[in-house]
């Protein structure tokens, strides 16, 4: 009796939950619940990481210092050229009188060490609509894009990645301007471009970047580089591997870029840790 | 009459359960993650059928649903589904030899496994294969100590 009913309600939940987003609300509820949960689970994981940062010896951390100043030197020689082309950018844009969509709100999130389903590709991190973070934000690391969040709740969110075959981000290959859609592949550590005709101009090594078409990543990020192109004759598309340029699955923290400033129409970055 | 104020430690050994499932494991290993969850509800299912049953395990699974992302309903339909079959034979159960206990509960958890893979694949979702049922054997070897620690557990802290 008490199973029937659980079983109706079970299937209802699930009926409603998969065709559309009625049950989010409640979702965002049960998340609050369960982050105290998550918290815990990671407190272990984090206190082991910072309690190897204080046994590191001072040799190893000055070497660090060392290796960060000098690439702190280069990207900010990088960080100068940026901004005079940012204000030519600027100015050529006004010259067209069309709008500038370059500064982007970004919020820092850390990766909880938390496991969700052997095979989903996901990952929590520990901010959540408090802190502005929507369903759909771009996740970016330092290396390039990662994902996107999928589930929002007040203190915590999940974010979905690229190499989750349930993922598609459309793309476009850097040297040759040809489009595609970059979807998640069998292996964890691995994408695919979809249908790409087999005569297409592709080669190992080139670099992919996000087209920013469908409006929901911004244009022109890193998302890998072709590793693999196979041309069966008999095939409609080729088969094209690419390998994300980002630490998919590995990062610790990941930056989650804010709506474009054209949209919110805020002027300037604000990082918020 | 303190029985009540005992509940709290069953609140505890399914907080504790919740951890060990989000607990990072190494890429090889995540087949081989134990149902721990569902393990813990089969012992209290099979020790306290009058306290913890079906809605119990029904909202344990909601939860559940909540921390792995997956669709709402699915995870809670399984437990609610392995509380059921353990209150219906939780008497025989009882009885049982610890080998036996073992194999029945393996079994229990592959068919709830195989229930989720099955949801799973019926709703889209690609990257599921059938290494997901792993857990299954992996839950059958680890109830016997499962069991003797959460009945130790119990008489210690007189859950009754």
């Amino acid at each position: 009796m008490r199973l029937a009913a659980c079983a109706i309600l079970s299937f209802l939940s699930i009926s409603i939950d998969h065709a559309n987003s009625h049950l989010s609300s409640l979702r965002a509820v049960l998340g609050v619940v369960v982050y105290p949960l998550q918290y815990i689970v990671n407190a272990p994981v984090q206190g082991a990481a910072e309690v190897m940062d204080d046994l590191r010896g001072r040799r190893a951390l000055l070497e660090e210092n060392e290796r960060l100043h000098t690439e702190n030197q280069l990207l900010s020689v990088k960080t100068q050229r940026y901004s005079a082309l940012e204000s030519e950018n600027q100015r050529l844009r006004k010259l067209l009188d069309s709008s500038s969509a370059f500064e982007q709100q970004v919020v820092v999130a850390d990766v909880l060490a938390i496991e969700t389903t052997p095979s989903a590709r996901q990952i929590v991190l520990d901010k959540g609509s408090n802190q502005g973070v929507f369903v759909g934000q771009p996740m970016l690391d330092a290396y390039g894009v990662i994902g996107q969040v999928s589930n929002v709740s007040l203190y915590s969110s999940t974010g979905l990645l690229i190499t989750d075959p349930r993922h598609a981000l459309p793309v476009l290959l850097n040297r040759t301007g040809l489009r595609a859609i970059a979807v998640g592949g069998d292996l964890p550590d691995e994408l695919n471009l979809s249908f790409i005709s087999i005569n297409a101009d592709i080669k190992k090594g080139d670099l992919v970047v996000t087209s920013g078409l469908g409006g929901r990543f911004p244009a022109g990020y890193p998302v890998g580089r072709v590793t693999a192109v196979s041309l069966k004759p008999g095939d409609a598309f080729a088969t094209i591997v690419v390998e994300p340029t980002a630490k998919v699955g590995h990062s610790r923290e990941v930056m989650l870029v804010g709506p474009q400033a054209h949209d919110i129409g805020e002027e300037r970055i604000s990082v918020s840790e | 009459m303190d029985k009540p104020h005992r509940i709290w430690v069953i609140a505890l050994s399914i907080l504790v359960a919740f951890m060990l499932t989000a607990m990072p494991l190494p890429e090889w290993a995540l087949p081989w993650r134990p149902a721990w969850i569902a393990m813990v509800l089969v012992y209290w299912c099979m020790a306290l059928p009058e306290r913890i049953g079906v809605i119990t395990a029904w909202t344990i699974g909601l939860t559940l649903d909540v921390m792995h992302g997956s669709i709402l309903g699915q995870h809670a339909f399984g437990l609610a589904f392995v509380a059921y079959v353990v209150l219906q034979y939780h008497q025989r159960l009882r009885v049982f030899r610890l080998v036996q206990q073992a194999m029945v509960v393996g079994t229990l958890v592959f068919v709830y496994l195989l229930a989720m893979l099955w949801i799973y694949k019926l709703l889209g979702s690609v990257n599921y294969s059938f290494n997901y049922l792993f857990g299954a054997i992996s839950t059958a070897v680890l109830w016997p100590w499962v069991y003797i620690v959460l009945r130790d557990v119990r008489r210690r802290a007189r859950v009754g």
